[in-house]
């Protein structure tokens, strides 16, 4: 009977339990640090370069000129904005990946009013037109998907991830119908003559109103989920609907109106693309951000404060590849890998926040008594 | 083979300086514990003394951090059931693990790869062998799906008999039996013992620990109190080694104060979404000043029926559930038809403590003041809520009820099974109800905090509220309740006085219909 004696496993993994912030951020900041050893080592020994001048490269690329730097803010502000939106989708425990089609639908909106109501008004009274034909657009989108899962409990996952194609194929729509110059099929810079539906400089600085738009919606966003009823029912809904319905929470309205809300700032991330980025249109105007900033969202743990951080984060590391890439004449795999050490680096941090690692121990003499 | 020092001639396990911590709780500190051939060993321990993590660590579904274990004389690992299976240990969890759409003979040849052809010819012969050596009664073809909880049992049993156990784990078995089925299982148990088998029953069951057991080991809090012979105790001393000081035994029970109808429920009817009928015809009145016990076997429509009250159930037509806040005529409502909100906003006041206390009446990961906002978080015009009342309410409650928690920001999950009832039987109590249900109010509770609740429901009581206890215990039901409804699949089987009612008769109700025509 006693052919049985096995050794314990190599790993051993147990939940953690309390972790105090500081200690958290510390194994987060250890993690970057790591991610940029490893970098680096793989920078010296395959590409034979020096992994201390390519970080700084990466530096340049984002905020080496004034003009780069100012374009990182812009799409920093662009991928919070998109962030802010999913995550009360997400603290409501829906997965809404639509924010791509949220985003372009609301693109739409704005370069509509952009080419319509051109010549009958003033540029800066269309502006907040556009912010609320873009607010709407994007609510609608968010409401389709928010009404079916109240109503007939559709998975929202697959239905807000085909609402992203609905909206590329509206865009493709739109894009032939605007096309300018005929023949481009493109829109091109619309209204490139008098600006009209652009954003004006703010404090001389071209993008700062994308900066007062987004920082206005990171505080709003922030009282909203922590300070107001709204926000609790979003939160208990998210975390329990059989909790939600006992204490006399109408489930089916707050998953409803949370898409709203969710859609409508993901319009305005659509409305920023086009009257204070691009001023263009086209199916690559979301860029896939609308999923980049699932990352961002989760990351943050929907603390918009935070979400600013990790924001830039994802800016910076993308601007910095693409230098290095240019400069170095890297094919784009290079800096893919790095970017993707170091954001793997990053997000498996959080499982050495949580879970407590532990090797096999050899056994302890057997004491006899 | 090196043989150990621990070696004795009747130790079949021996565990040594066994220590286990889930993150930051300690479930098991340093415990030295013997299991012997052919004994019957009942390991007694409030919830959260660490009994069933223990025996999860014999059985392959957790490995010690530290400390051995030596199986007949010889230190081994156990690192999953499969070990545990060639060791001959076996045990029956609490909540089964059976497939419900196989058989019987299926479930039990499950995982087991013996060969690549299954013999199910051979399997019922072994089965029918077993059965009729120890007394059991199981159909090799029954599906799972059609076995009643006990017969369940009786399968996993039968299971981990096939596999060769010699030593078998019970991890509370009686607790979803009838005392009649209960009576059964401990015939069997005899019966093994009497083949040689060493038996561990877990339990906080004093009565059966002094009917069934040889040998009782106590744990406390994750330490190993000590063990004595089954013959040498009795339950006040066991009640003492387990809460760690001497306390009494008896529940108190005024009698009812001018009880008044309260609550009149009149024909109720309720289907689950497959239409099946999960409550039918039931009808009955609760007082004031009274506390309304209601018995049944797991699933015989207790839960249906406090949420049918709390209106999360849609009622089949012709049910009536009339309210009485106060026994006051007057202001009488039809509660049937309305939804919870409704009911919020008509001002009953109606508090109910689920079964499910983190999936329904509580949120997990929030912490104590975001829990009281539950109930109050829309109160006044304002959009934002106010968290200065439920803070106030939250203090209070750890005050009163002394709760244990870190900090008021601390999510709940966090806590231990009796200090989150605390703070949801707290918050219901709080809001002053005309009306108050509980469904498995003590369930997991240790007995301190268990004494807790029933103090705390015999306030109720003693205030005019009508109360309802949906509980497991026959025990506690005898003597905590006015009256006893028992329910039986749905329908009202009788309804007893808790004063003069027998065990036994409960037990038949819950399981027998007694036709009312008859």
């Amino acid at each position: 009977m006693m052919k049985h004696k096995k050794k314990e496993p190599l790993f051993r993994i147990s939940k953690s339990g309390f972790v105090p912030l500081h200690k958290a951020w510390a194994i987060r900041i250890g993690a970057l640090l790591l991610a940029l050893v490893v970098c680096a080592f793989i920078i010296y020994s395959i590409i034979k370069l020096n992994p201390l001048k390519v970080y700084g490269t990466m530096f340049q690329g984002a905020f080496g000129t004034n003009k780069r730097m100012w374009v990182t803010i812009r799409d920093t502000m662009m991928l919070l904005c998109i962030g802010l939106g999913l995550a009360p989708a997400f603290k409501m425990r829906f997965w809404n990946i639509g924010a791509e089609g949220q985003v372009l639908v609301g693109g739409i909106a704005s370069a509509a009013c952009m080419i319509y109501l051109r010549g009958k008004m003033s540029s800066t009274a269309v502006l907040p037109i556009m912010f609320v034909c873009s607010m709407l657009a994007g609510a609608i989108w968010g409401f389709i998907p928010g009404y079916f899962k109240a109503k007939y409990g559709t998975n929202e996952t697959l239905f807000t991830l085909m609402m992203n194609y609905i909206a590329i194929q509206l865009t493709s729509y739109f894009v032939a119908l605007w096309e300018n110059p005929y023949g481009s099929n493109t829109v091109g810079v619309i209204n490139s003559r008098d600006k009209f539906g652009w954003f004006p400089p703010i404090f001389g600085q071209m993008y700062g109103l994308n900066v007062i738009i987004v920082l206005v919606l990171v505080v709003f966003i922030y009282i909203y989920l922590n300070y107001t009823k709204q926000g609790f029912e979003i939160s208990v809904v998210g975390d329990s609907e059989n909790t939600a319905k006992y204490c006399g929470i109408d489930v089916k309205r707050v998953i409803i109106r949370t898409m709203i809300i969710s859609g409508a700032i993901c319009g305005i991330a659509g409305f920023l693309a086009v009257a204070g980025a691009g001023h263009t249109i086209s199916v690559s105007t979301a860029g896939g951000r609308g999923f980049t900033t699932i990352i961002v969202a989760w990351m943050a743990k929907f603390n918009s404060f935070v979400m600013v951080l990790f924001s830039a984060l994802l800016v910076f590391l993308e601007k910095g590849a693409m230098e290095i890439a240019s400069r170095y004449q890297l094919s784009d795999y290079v800096s893919n890998m790095i970017i993707g050490i170091i954001l793997f680096f990053i997000l498996g941090s959080e499982f050495f926040i949580n879970f407590k690692v532990r090797l096999r121990q050899r056994y302890a003499k057997d004491k006899s008594q | 083979m090196r043989k150990e020092p621990y070696l004795e001639q009747n130790v079949a396990i021996r565990m040594v300086d066994i220590t286990k911590r889930f993150a930051d709780v300690v479930a098991n500190n340093k415990i030295n514990l013997e299991i012997r051939f052919g004994e019957i060993l009942a390991l007694l321990g409030e919830n959260g003394s660490g009994k069933t993590t223990l025996m999860n660590m014999l059985s392959g579904i957790y490995m010690q951090d530290s400390g051995a274990i030596y199986v007949n004389g010889e230190r081994i690992t156990i690192k999953d059931p499969h070990d545990a299976y060639n060791l001959h240990i076996g045990m029956i969890h609490q909540h089964f693990k059976l497939v419900e759409v196989l058989t019987a003979a299926e479930n039990i040849i499950l995982g087991l790869n013996e060969s690549r052809l299954i013999n199910l010819k051979n399997v019922r012969e072994q089965v029918k062998k077993i059965c009729e050596r120890y007394g059991f009664v199981v159909d090799p073809d029954k599906k799972v799906y059609d076995m009643s909880v006990s017969e369940k049992q009786t399968l996993e049993i039968v299971k981990v008999l096939y596999r060769g156990a010699d030593i078998l784990i019970l991890d509370e078995p009686t607790a979803v039996l009838t005392p009649q089925e209960t009576d059964k299982l401990f015939v069997v148990m005899r019966n093994m013992k009497a083949d040689g088998k060493s038996i561990v029953i877990i339990t906080h069951k004093l009565h059966e620990v002094m009917e069934i057991s040889d040998r009782v080991a106590v744990l406390r809090k994750g330490e190993y109190i000590g063990d004595v012979p089954t013959s040498e105790t009795d339950p006040q001393k066991l009640t003492n080694m387990m809460v760690g000081r001497s306390v009494t035994l008896n529940i108190d029970r005024p009698d009812p104060i001018d009880p008044k109808e309260s609550l009149v429920v009149k024909n109720l009817g309720v289907k689950d979404i497959n239409g099946v009928s999960k409550l039918e015809n039931v009808s009955f009145t609760a007082y004031t000043g009274e506390i309304l016990g209601i018995a049944g076997i797991s699933g015989c429509g207790q839960k249906e029926l406090l949420e049918s009250i709390a209106g999360l159930h849609k009622l089949e037509p012709g049910s009536s559930i009339m309210f009485y806040p106060r026994g006051n005529k007057e202001e009488g409502e039809d509660l049937a038809g309305q939804s919870p909100i409704d009911i919020k906003h008509k001002g009953v006041h109606l508090a109910f403590v689920p079964e499910d206390r983190l999936g329904m009446g509580l949120v997990g990961n929030m912490n104590i003041p975001d829990n009281m906002m539950l109930k109050c978080y829309d109160q006044g015009k304002s959009p934002f809520t106010n968290q200065k009342k439920p803070r106030q309410q939250a203090i209070e409650i750890i005050r009163d009820l002394e709760v244990v928690t870190p900090g008021l920001r601390t999510p709940i999950r966090r806590l231990s099974g009796g200090n989150v009832q605390k703070i949801l039987v707290g918050r219901e109590i709080a809001s002053d109800p005309y009306l108050l249900m509980t469904a498995y109010a003590v369930r997991g509770l240790d007995i301190n905090t268990s004494y807790t609740i029933y103090r705390l429901l015999n306030e109720q009581k003693e205030k005019g509220t009508a109360v309802i206890y949906v509980g497991e215990d026959l025990d506690v039901l005898l003597e905590l309740c006015d009256r006893i409804l028992v329910l039986c699949s749905g329908r009202v089987s009788g309804i007893v006085d808790g004063r003069t009612a027998k065990k036994e008769e409960v037990g038949l109700l819950m399981t027998h219909f007694k036709e009312e025509t008859a």
